[in-house]
């Protein structure tokens, strides 16, 4: 029996549009049985102002959601010390506390200062301890980054709270569709929008760098692939054949678009180089070959053909070649996702009925269904791998899932007045 | 005429995007190095606009007749060039008999008036994954073409776009929906 439990927050996601804010909800559906006890006490807060931002808390969420720690609530406390010297281990023991975080945020002349220690309650001692210097503005960001720390400190993985994911939302009014490129943090908070068309917009690829996004608009009608710039809002547009220009995905060194062109005919895999623009055919056939993705280390090309009858997925070298089939259970297998070490593929499995997100380790060939939904689509890698995001549906309400390798953790972001879906995780 | 202006309004809001490193040290409380992390700030907002707005009444034929203003024929409910959505079945591009003598209706027409272009515009339903529903789109949108182009019609009338699963015609999920959803549109574009 899986130790479950459910922790809702609801918050407003703050936009630079004002009238545009949505709600959302992060539902954590599966926890696992050895999730660590921490405490997180609330920061203590100086300053004459007050502080914009609840450090604590979103440490606490970030933490809680990951799934790995089961978060001690306010309510629950025995003392909520501020100071180190205000400690009592032995309370915290007693209540099954193995660690502590406390902390404090300083305000002076509009800058934070935001301190915290994390101790080991069992051995009584401090395992780590920060100062941060952060301006208003970047108190979320700020918080993230303590949470990394700390999930890295008590993991051994790499956390992945200040990341960021990009995704396509769509809002509806009579026959008018509009569509949005969005990019938030990763717990869906600062989401803004960096493109928006009533025409569809798909298939939002981060670059190696994290600095900008490949993906495919249809603003002038018909498909064409474009590369923007996050930083400078700067685009250009790479790809614009007649036909589909579709499914980019980067090159690991940013230099190389492999894409899914139809100018030729069918749709085949192609790769462009950005700083030349020349183009090279990787497939030739008479059937669907589209959705290509690089392996971690350039050498391949994992991509979906119905060559066989039904979609499954093939590998290529990334130089062109002999094409082989890897994906032979059930009769659907699309759109691949590289785990960041290279060993496994995620993918969308298909059985006629449902879509689920299913898991191939590529030397074993073991294949795991990991979600349980009618339609869940674009996988899409945690940067650490420890999580594969998703879009799934229900009913009528669209969100964004994760689920972890194992599929023993799960989590949900609901976002509501807008299908939400295509998201992709930073680098 | 109205029927193929298209708005498209495109917003591209900057953002600062930054990265953060942090030397990880132990011991007690230290100065992190901070992720100097702008955070992300608005930076501009620049508009493309290839679309004079809204302009303009709503659709003629109020959506029944989506070419109805390229002649009286197409909006006649007893004139086959009155249907121009092409049905497909469950992951195929194969036309279907019932949909054979809209297709010739929509060729004689074309032959007959040379100058008249028209996209064929292909869609799936919402199962799968998005680009290969993409694909699927094209090869219905292209089956539907090779027929008008068997009896005729010349290549320069022709223009396919697929759009997937990305524009439904029916916004349910069920099969009722997919069904509708499974399609080609003849749209004949203003001259």
């Amino acid at each position: 029996m899986n130790f479950v439990r459910k922790i809702i927050l609801i918050a407003l996601i703050g936009c630079y549009v004002p009238s545009s804010y949505a709600e959302m909800t992060i539902e954590i559906t599966e926890g696992i049985e050895s999730a660590l006890p921490i405490s997180i006490v609330p920061f203590a807060m100086q300053g004459p102002s007050g502080v914009p931002v609840d450090v604590s808390f979103i440490v606490d969420a970030d933490l809680g959601r990951s799934g790995y720690f089961k978060t001690l609530d306010k309510q629950s406390m025995p003392s909520r010390p501020t100071t180190a010297e205000a400690v009592q281990f032995k309370e915290w023991q007693a209540i099954g506390q193995h660690y502590l975080v406390i902390g404090q945020v300083v305000a002076e002349q509009g800058q934070y200062t935001v301190q915290f220690q994390l101790f080991d309650v069992y051995k009584g001692g401090q395992l780590m301890g920060y100062r941060i210097a952060s301006s208003a503005a970047d108190l979320r960001r700020t918080a993230h980054h303590i949470s990394d720390l700390i999930f890295e400190k008590l993991t051994g993985k790499k956390g992945v709270f200040s990341g960021r994911i990009a995704y396509i939302t769509s809002t509806r009014q009579g026959r008018q569709s509009n569509h949005k490129l969005q990019v938030s943090d990763a717990d869906g908070f600062n989401a803004q929008t960096i493109a928006s068309s009533v025409e569809p917009l798909m298939s939002p690829a981060w670059s190696p760098d994290g600095r900008k996004i490949a993906y495919v608009s249809f603003e002038k009608k018909s498909a064409a692939i474009y590369v923007q710039t996050l930083a400078t809002g700067e685009r250009t547009r790479v790809a614009e054949f007649p036909g589909i220009n579709g499914a980019p995905s980067w090159s690991p060194d940013g230099s190389k678009l492999a894409l899914t062109l139809s100018k030729d005919g069918s749709p085949d895999i192609y790769v462009l180089n950005l700083l030349t623009r020349s183009l090279s055919r990787l497939t030739n056939s008479f059937a669907i070959d589209t959705e290509p993705t690089w392996s971690p280390d350039g050498s391949s090309i994992v991509f979906t053909s119905d060559r066989g009858g039904k979609p499954q997925l093939y590998i290529m070298s990334s130089q062109g070649g002999q094409e082989k089939r890897l994906t032979f259970s059930g009769n659907y297998n699309a759109k691949a996702s590289f785990s960041p070490d290279g060993r496994n593929i995620a993918m969308v499995h298909g059985n006629g009925n449902d879509y689920r997100i299913a898991v191939m380790d590529l030397a074993s060939k073991s294949f795991n269904v990991l979600t349980d939904g009618r339609s869940d689509e674009s996988p899409s890698f945690a940067p650490n791998g420890s999580m594969i995001l998703y879009a799934s549906k229900k009913g009528n309400a669209s969100y964004l899932s994760a689920v972890s390798l194992d599929g023993k953790m799960q989590q949900k972001l609901v976002f509501d007045s807008s299908e939400i879906r295509e998201p992709a995780w930073s680098p | 005429m109205k029927l193929n202006k298209t708005v498209v309004a495109m917003a591209i809001s900057a953002m600062i995007l930054s990265a953060c490193s942090e030397d990880e040290k132990d011991a007690s409380l230290i100065d992190g190095t901070q992720n100097a992390a702008s955070g992300i700030n608005d930076a501009s907002v620049s508009g493309l606009n290839n679309g004079s707005g809204l302009s303009g009444s709503a659709m003629d034929g109020s959506g029944m007749y989506p070419n109805a203003a390229i002649g009286p024929e197409f909006s006649d409910p007893s004139n086959p060039l009155s249907k121009s959505t092409i049905y497909f079945m469950l992951d195929s591009s194969q036309v279907q008999d019932d949909f054979v003598p809209v297709i010739a209706a929509h060729a004689h027409y074309l032959v007959a008036h040379p100058g008249q272009r028209v996209v064929m515009e292909g869609h799936g339903d919402e199962r799968g994954s998005r680009e290969y529903n993409i694909a699927l789109g094209e090869q219905r949108a292209k089956s539907v073409a090779s027929m008008l182009r068997v009896q005729g019609v010349g290549d320069n009338q022709l223009d396919v776009v697929s759009y997937g699963e990305e524009k439904p015609a029916a916004f349910g999920h069920d099969e009722a929906s997919w069904e509708l959803n499974r399609r080609v549109e003849l749209v004949y574009q203003g001259k």
